[in-house]
């Protein structure tokens, strides 16, 4: 039986899994290989010279520096906005799904309307970094407010009731109650809300177009330059800077999880 | 089961209700429980702005200056259903690419229903050697930024002569790792009981999976042709990279790049844009609002 099943399993799952080596992991590890090589057969073993000098690059440090500030000031605000969006509308009241469809609805309008629009609107002005983020928060609010709310809903309500007879305030029972119990929630919308930050340079690059102004250079427009002259090494490398970055945000995220679930540390 | 139907559950039904009216009901009638409500609805149609904008926009045309469109709510013009008639009936132009985009977002939303079904069934059901290891891997490539998965994409396109065809755009999509992540969170809501109960009754294992697992999951499998259709539908960076003609390229890349175009033409293939993720939003976002609380919560 066993043998059987292992056998199914595999031929059901084979589709999937030939798939995805074909498509994505072998390709992938093909990548790392040109990283470290150089030429167009990657026969040229050259170690780590090609990461030092793109990395090196100031156009790489611009788009790098670009995105970091874009994700510094975006991130924070998405989840201090839908926090306290979700809290509006955990209570229901008469229009509150509508408000909550109006929400969800951007993350399904195509990049290309949305960008379409705002450039008729710039009506050729230059578009800036707040311009980016306000997109980046339009676009994404709707699905973390879906999760807040969800972590809303998962808190008892007597704790509310306990917490008001023992006489604390609204403010009190929001830094007591919601927000430690919501934690667990609001750290995965964090995570979501990095690997969306990294979906906006769509928009980002749609706007700029090929030349964008200085301010806002993104990886992407540095990553389609590099498609362009197929500069496979460039192209390599900052791919997988790319994932080392989520890479590394994920493992720390995820280190200070465990790290905090172990010392069982909350005090109430 | 519990998994699945648990979370989703509380949402619907129970919590909603109790905890928040307890905590704020106090405050809120104090401060006028008709302003927040009123607030929202505003702010909520804030977000739709742009959409509202794009809509009504499409119906006029300016004769003169068009320079002057846009910077008002409705363009210095007047009502015209002008660019609808050419967008849709003078030249096929813009329709044959509507259908042709239609066309390539539906096989790739059927291609990774096949896929993530099959998948999703193994990963969820069965027990099979290294099962851990390669669900971890597809896990893991799925978090990966498009920008990422992009230059492997492109380098095996390459070798196997791909590029510049619609298969370039077509089987890395169907291949996504996301289908097969999707359906086996979905599949392992499903109790095994409804398995076994196929079993005894003799259905082979594709019968079990379209005609007990499929239905049984309707929500999830319903969210998933959602996601991926929506998904594809945006796709923007992929034809840039992999086609090279601009007559190839489905309809949202090419409305990124009509700027030189006449603009009410440009807000009626706005409109074009949005018809089918707009429709399939009103139709499902129950689904998937649900759905992404259930992904969320594993």
């Amino acid at each position: 039986m066993t043998r059987r099943e292992n056998r199914v399993g595999y031929l059901l799952a084979l589709p999937a899994i030939l798939g995805f080596l074909v498509f994505y992991g072998l390709p992938f590890v093909l990548a790392v290989w040109n990283s470290f090589t150089l030429g167009a057969g990657g026969t040229l073993f050259i170690g780590l010279e090609n990461y030092r000098r793109i990395w090196g690059n100031t156009l790489f440090q611009l788009a790098a520096g670009n995105t970091a500030l874009f994700m510094g000031t975006g991130i924070p605000a998405i989840l201090v906005l839908s926090l306290l969006f979700a809290l509006l509308l955990h209570k229901k009241f008469k229009g509150s799904r509508f408000v909550k469809l109006a929400f969800l609805f951007p993350m399904v309008v195509p990049a290309a309307a949305t960008v379409m629009t705002l450039r008729i609107y710039l009506n050729g002005r230059t578009p800036g970094m707040a311009l980016l983020v306000v997109l980046y928060i339009w676009k994404n609010i709707g699905f973390d407010i879906v999760l807040l709310l969800a972590g809303l809903t998962m808190i008892p309500g007597e704790y509310y009731e306990s917490a008001r007879l023992d006489g604390a305030g609204r403010w009190q029972s929001f830094c007591y109650i919601t927000l430690p119990l919501l934690l667990p929630m609001l750290f995965l919308t964090f995570i979501i809300s990095v690997l969306n930050a990294f979906k906006s340079f769509r928009e980002a690059f749609l706007l700029a177009g090929e030349q964008p102004a200085d301010n806002i250079y993104m990886l992407q427009h540095f990553m389609n330059s590099n498609f362009q002259n197929l500069n496979y090494p460039r192209l390599c490398v900052a791919a997988i800077s790319c994932f080392l970055v989520i890479f590394v945000i994920l493992a720390v995220m995820y280190g200070g999880w465990r790290l905090r679930e172990k010392g069982g540390g909350r005090n109430e | 089961m519990n998994k699945r139907v648990k979370p989703g559950g509380t949402v619907k039904s129970g919590g909603a209700v109790e905890p928040g009216g307890t905590v704020k009901s106090d405050g809120a009638v104090k401060s006028g429980s008709v302003a927040k409500p009123l607030l929202m609805i505003i702010l909520g149609i804030v977000v739709l702005f742009p959409v509202l904008f794009t809509f009504v926009n499409s119906f006029f045309v300016t004769e003169l200056g068009e320079q002057l469109a846009g910077q008002n709510f409705v363009s210095a013009g007047h009502f015209s259903l002008m660019a609808y008639y050419k967008v849709f009936l003078a030249t096929p132009n813009y329709l044959l690419k509507f259908w042709k985009s239609i066309g390539l977002c539906s096989v790739i939303a059927a291609g990774q229903l096949a896929v993530g079904c099959l998948a999703g069934m193994a990963f969820a059901k069965y027990r099979f050697r290294g099962k851990q290891v390669w669900f971890a891997l597809m896990v893991l490539f799925m978090i990966l930024p498009v920008q990422a998965a992009l230059v492997p994409n492109y380098l095996i396109l390459s070798r196997l002569g791909l590029l510049g065809s619609y298969w370039a755009l077509i089987l890395p999509a169907v291949f996504s790792p996301f289908s097969t992540f999707l359906m086996t969170l979905v599949f392992q809501g499903i109790p095994m009981e409804l398995l076994e109960a196929a079993r005894l009754d003799g259905a082979g294992t594709l019968r079990t999976l379209v005609s007990v697992l499929v239905p049984a999951a309707k929500p999830g499998v319903a969210c998933l042709v959602v996601l991926v259709f929506v998904d594809n539908w945006n796709m923007v960076e992929q034809p840039m990279v992999f086609l090279d003609s601009v007559q190839q390229f489905p309809l949202s890349v090419f409305l990124a790049s009509m700027s030189g175009y006449n603009y009410s033409l440009q807000y009626v293939c706005g409109v074009l844009c949005l018809i089918p993720v707009t429709l399939l939003f009103l139709f499902f976002n129950e689904e998937l609002s649900e759905e992404i609380v259930v992904t969320a919560m594993k």
